[in-house]
C-alpha cells in the first residue's frame, strides 16, 4: 500500500508558548505519540509541514525545531487566519495533526567546509533557527566554518527564541548580531534595518554561503548589499512562501512559473529564482 | 473486433452485471458521464459531454478522510475507491487529458492514492469522432479525433457497427470477456475510411508559441488579452486538464471529514496569502498564469501541452473568450477560424 500523503500524523500539543511581546506569535511544541511515528517523519532544516487543527483545517508552517532535537517538532506561528487562531487558543494536551515533512531543505551538504551567513528578519526566523541549531550540534559543528547570524526585528519584544539568542550570544561557536529598527528602552544591541546592518557587519563572501529569509522589503534591499559583498546568485539561498493547500505539487496554487514552492522549494538559490517570474 | 450498434445495450448490460459502467447519458440539452443502470441509457453519438471525464478520476468534491479525534489520538478513515470500472464512450481528447493528469497526480515526488486507485481500476473505452465540432481543435495540440492516448480500446463508427481497436492488454481482456466477433477486412476498410473522412476544420498554428511564452511573461500583450475575461472560472471547471483544488474541513467539533473540491486559478482568493499579500493581484496575472500553465509550464515539466483541444472553454465562456484567438494573438499572427 502506498503512503497516503494527505493523512496527518496525530501529535500532542505539549507547549503553547507566547513567543513575542505583542502575543501574536506563539511557539507550539508537538510531541510524537510513538517512536514509530517519529521514524516516519525524517526531516531536515528548511522543510515545512501542514499542521492541522481537526475541525478547522490545515496550514503550512516552516519547521522551527532541528532534527538534532528528537522527540518533538516546533512551529512558531503568527495569528492570522482560522487555523492559526485556533492553534493560538488551543489547550496543551490537545491532539493536532501534522503532515510532512514537505518541501526541500537548506543544502547543508554543500555548506560543509564553508562559512555560513544566516540573515533573518521578523518572524521568518523559524527555519533559520532550525538550520543554526542543526549546524551548532556538537556532532556537526566541526563540519562548517564560521557561522554568522544577523537577525533583526522591529523591536526587542518581537525577537523570537530569546533564551537561545542569549546562549548563542555567549557561545564561541556562533557569531550573533541582533538588531532592532528603532532605539528601545533596555536595548543595548544594534539599531538599524537588516540591509544596513548587513553592510556594517560585512560578512566575507569568500568560501561562504548566505541564507536569507524575511519580509519581501527586507529581501529586496539586502540583495544589493550581499551582491556588493561578493555573494553570487549561486551562493545566495532563499526560502519562499506562497499560499499552499496540498503541499505535494498537485493543487496548483503555489507555483512560481513552472516550479511549485511546496514540492520544488521552498528553498531556492537566487540563481534559480532569477530564471523564474517574480510571482511570490 | 466488431460490434453492431444494436448489440451495444446488451453488451453494456452484460458488463454492468460484472462492474460499474460509466457512459454518457442524456441530461437536459446535453450529455454527462453517469454510472449506467441499464445499457439502453448510454448515448454514444452526441459528441463531447458537458463536463469532462476528469471528474471520474478526480471528482469535483471528494472526501480525503473522515476523522474522530479525542485526547487519546485520532481515528482516521480514508475511503480509497478501487472498484473495477469501465468508462465507455469517452472521446479521445478526454482520454488524452487523463493521461496528461497522470503526470500531476503521480509526480516525481508524490502519488495521489485516490486518483491512482481509480485510474488503475478503470478500463477506458473510447469512441472516435467522425464529425468533430466547429470548436474542436484537437489536431493542433497533439491530439486527434482517433487519438488513442490514454485509451484501452477505441471504437470506430462505421455506420451500423463499431470496429473495435485493441490498444492495451487491459482493453484486450475486456474484449475477450465480451466475446466480440472478429472484424472482416471490409469492416476494417470502412473504419479506415471513416477515420480519413473525419476532418478537424479548425487549425491553430502553434509553431513558435512555446518559444514566445518562454520570453513574454512581462510583455504588454497580457494587459490586453485578459480584458474581456470576467474571471468566472467556468473554463477551468470545464477544462479536462485543469486540476487545481482546495482542501477544507467539514466538521462539528472534532468529528468530521477533510474534503477536496475543484478550485480555480481564475479566482483572487486562490493565491491570497494570510498576510494580505497576493502574488497574482489582478485578472491579468491570473489569466496569464492559466495560459502559461497550459502552454509553457506543463511543457517544461512534462513535455506535453496541457490542452487537448476539446473546445469546452470556447463553447461555454459567457463572454466568448476563444483560446484559439488568444493563442494566435500571442503568436502574433491572425487567427484562422474555419467554423
Amino acid at each position: 500500500m502506498m503512503k497516503n500523503p494527505y493523512l496527518p500524523l496525530p501529535m500532542k500539543l505539549v507547549k503553547n508558548f507566547t513567543e513575542t511581546e505583542d502575543k501574536l506569535i506563539h511557539t507550539f511544541t508537538l510531541q510524537f505519540l510513538s517512536e514509530e511515528d517519529e521514524k516516519s517523519f525524517p526531516y531536515m532544516p528548511g522543510q515545512f509541514a501542514e499542521v492541522c487543527v481537526f475541525g478547522k483545517g490545515e496550514a503550512p508552517f516552516g519547521i522551527a525545531s532541528s532534527p538534532t532535537e528528537p522527540g518533538f517538532l516546533k512551529f512558531s506561528v503568527a495569528k492570522v487566519g482560522v487555523v492559526s487562531t485556533a492553534l493560538h487558543l488551543m489547550e496543551e494536551g490537545t491532539t493536532v495533526g501534522v503532515r510532512g515533512p514537505l518541501g526541500n531543505y537548506y543544502p547543508v551538504e554543500q555548506f560543509k567546509g564553508k562559512n555560513v551567513v544566516i540573515i533573518g528578519g521578523g518572524f521568518a526566523f523559524t527555519t533559520l533557527r532550525s538550520l543554526a541549531t542543526y549546524m551548532l550540534h556538537p556532532d556537526r559543528r566541526g563540519d562548517f566554518g564560521k557561522i554568522t547570524v544577523i537577525y533583526g526585528a522591529r523591536n526587542p519584544g518581537l525577537l523570537l527564541y530569546k533564551e537561545e539568542l542569549a546562549a548563542w550570544e555567549a557561545s564561541p561557536d556562533i557569531d550573533l548580531i541582533t538588531t532592532v529598527d528603532r532605539e528601545a528602552e533596555g536595548w543595548n544591541g544594534r539599531v538599524g534595518f537588516i540591509p544596513a546592518v548587513t553592510g556594517e557587519v560585512a560578512p566575507s563572501a569568500e568560501n561562504a554561503y548566505a541564507i536569507i529569509c524575511g519580509p519581501p522589503v527586507m529581501i529586496k534591499f539586502t540583495m544589493p548589499v550581499l551582491e556588493k559583498l561578493g555573494f553570487t546568485p549561486e551562493t545566495t539561498i532563499m526560502s519562499l512562501e506562497n499560499r499552499m493547500k496540498c503541499g505535494i505539487g498537485m493543487c496548483g496554487r503555489c507555483n512560481v512559473g513552472g516550479k511549485y514552492v511546496c514540492k520544488d522549494g521552498p528553498v531556492f538559490t537566487r540563481a534559480q529564482l532569477n530564471e523564474l517570474p517574480g510571482e511570490y | 473486433m466488431i460490434v453492431s450498434k444494436k448489440d451495444i445495450p446488451g453488451l453494456l448490460d452484460k458488463m454492468i452485471a460484472g462492474c460499474e459502467v460509466i457512459a454518457p447519458v442524456k441530461k437536459g440539452d446535453f450529455t454527462v458521464f453517469k454510472t449506467l443502470a441499464s445499457g439502453a441509457e448510454a448515448v454514444l453519438d452526441a459528441g463531447n459531454t458537458k463536463l469532462p471525464a476528469k471528474e471520474l478520476f478526480f471528482p469535483q468534491s471528494e472526501t480525503l478522510f473522515s476523522y474522530n479525534v479525542t485526547a487519546e489520538g485520532a481515528n482516521l478513515q480514508a475511503p480509497i475507491d478501487d472498484k473495477k470500472k469501465v468508462l465507455f464512450g469517452v472521446r479521445p481528447c478526454d482520454a488524452r487529458s487523463v493521461k496528461l493528469l497522470d503526470n500531476v497526480f503521480n509526480n516525481d515526488k508524490f502519488t495521489d492514492p485516490y486518483y491512482t486507485a481509480r485510474r488503475e481500476n478503470t478500463v477506458m473505452v473510447g469512441i472516435g469522432c467522425n464529425t468533430p465540432a466547429s470548436t474542436c481543435f484537437c489536431t493542433s495540440v497533439n491530439c486527434g479525433p482517433f487519438d488513442t492516448s490514454g485509451l484501452d480500446l477505441l471504437l470506430v463508427d462505421t455506420g451500423d457497427a463499431y470496429v473495435v481497436e485493441v490498444i492495451t492488454d487491459k482493453g484486450k481482456a475486456l474484449v475477450d470477456q465480451a466475446g466480440l466477433a472478429a472484424a472482416s477486412d471490409a469492416d476494417k476498410a470502412a473504419a479506415d475510411t471513416a477515420k480519413k473522412a473525419a476532418v478537424v476544420t479548425c487549425q491553430v498554428n502553434t509553431d513558435g508559441l512555446k518559444a514566445k511564452l518562454d520570453v513574454n511573461f512581462y510583455d504588454p500583450i497580457w494587459e490586453k488579452i485578459h480584458e474581456k475575461c470576467l474571471g468566472c472560472g467556468a473554463c477551468t471547471y470545464l477544462c479536462p486538464t485543469c486540476h487545481c483544488f482546495d482542501i477544507v474541513d467539514e466538521a462539528v467539533d472534532c468529528t468530521g471529514c477533510r474534503v477536496r473540491n475543484w478550485d480555480s486559478c481564475a479566482f483572487p482568493l486562490f493565491t491570497l496569502h494570510g498576510s494580505g499579500h497576493n502574488p497574482r493581484t489582478s485578472n491579468k496575472e491570473r489569466y496569464r498564469n492559466r495560459i502559461m500553465h497550459k502552454f509553457k509550464y506543463f511543457v517544461d515539466n512534462f513535455n506535453e501541452t496541457a490542452c487537448v483541444g476539446c473546445g469546452r472553454c470556447i463553447k461555454n465562456c459567457p463572454v466568448n473568450m476563444d483560446i484559439r484567438v488568444v493563442l494566435e494573438n500571442i503568436r502574433g499572427s491572425e487567427a484562422r477560424l474555419d467554423s
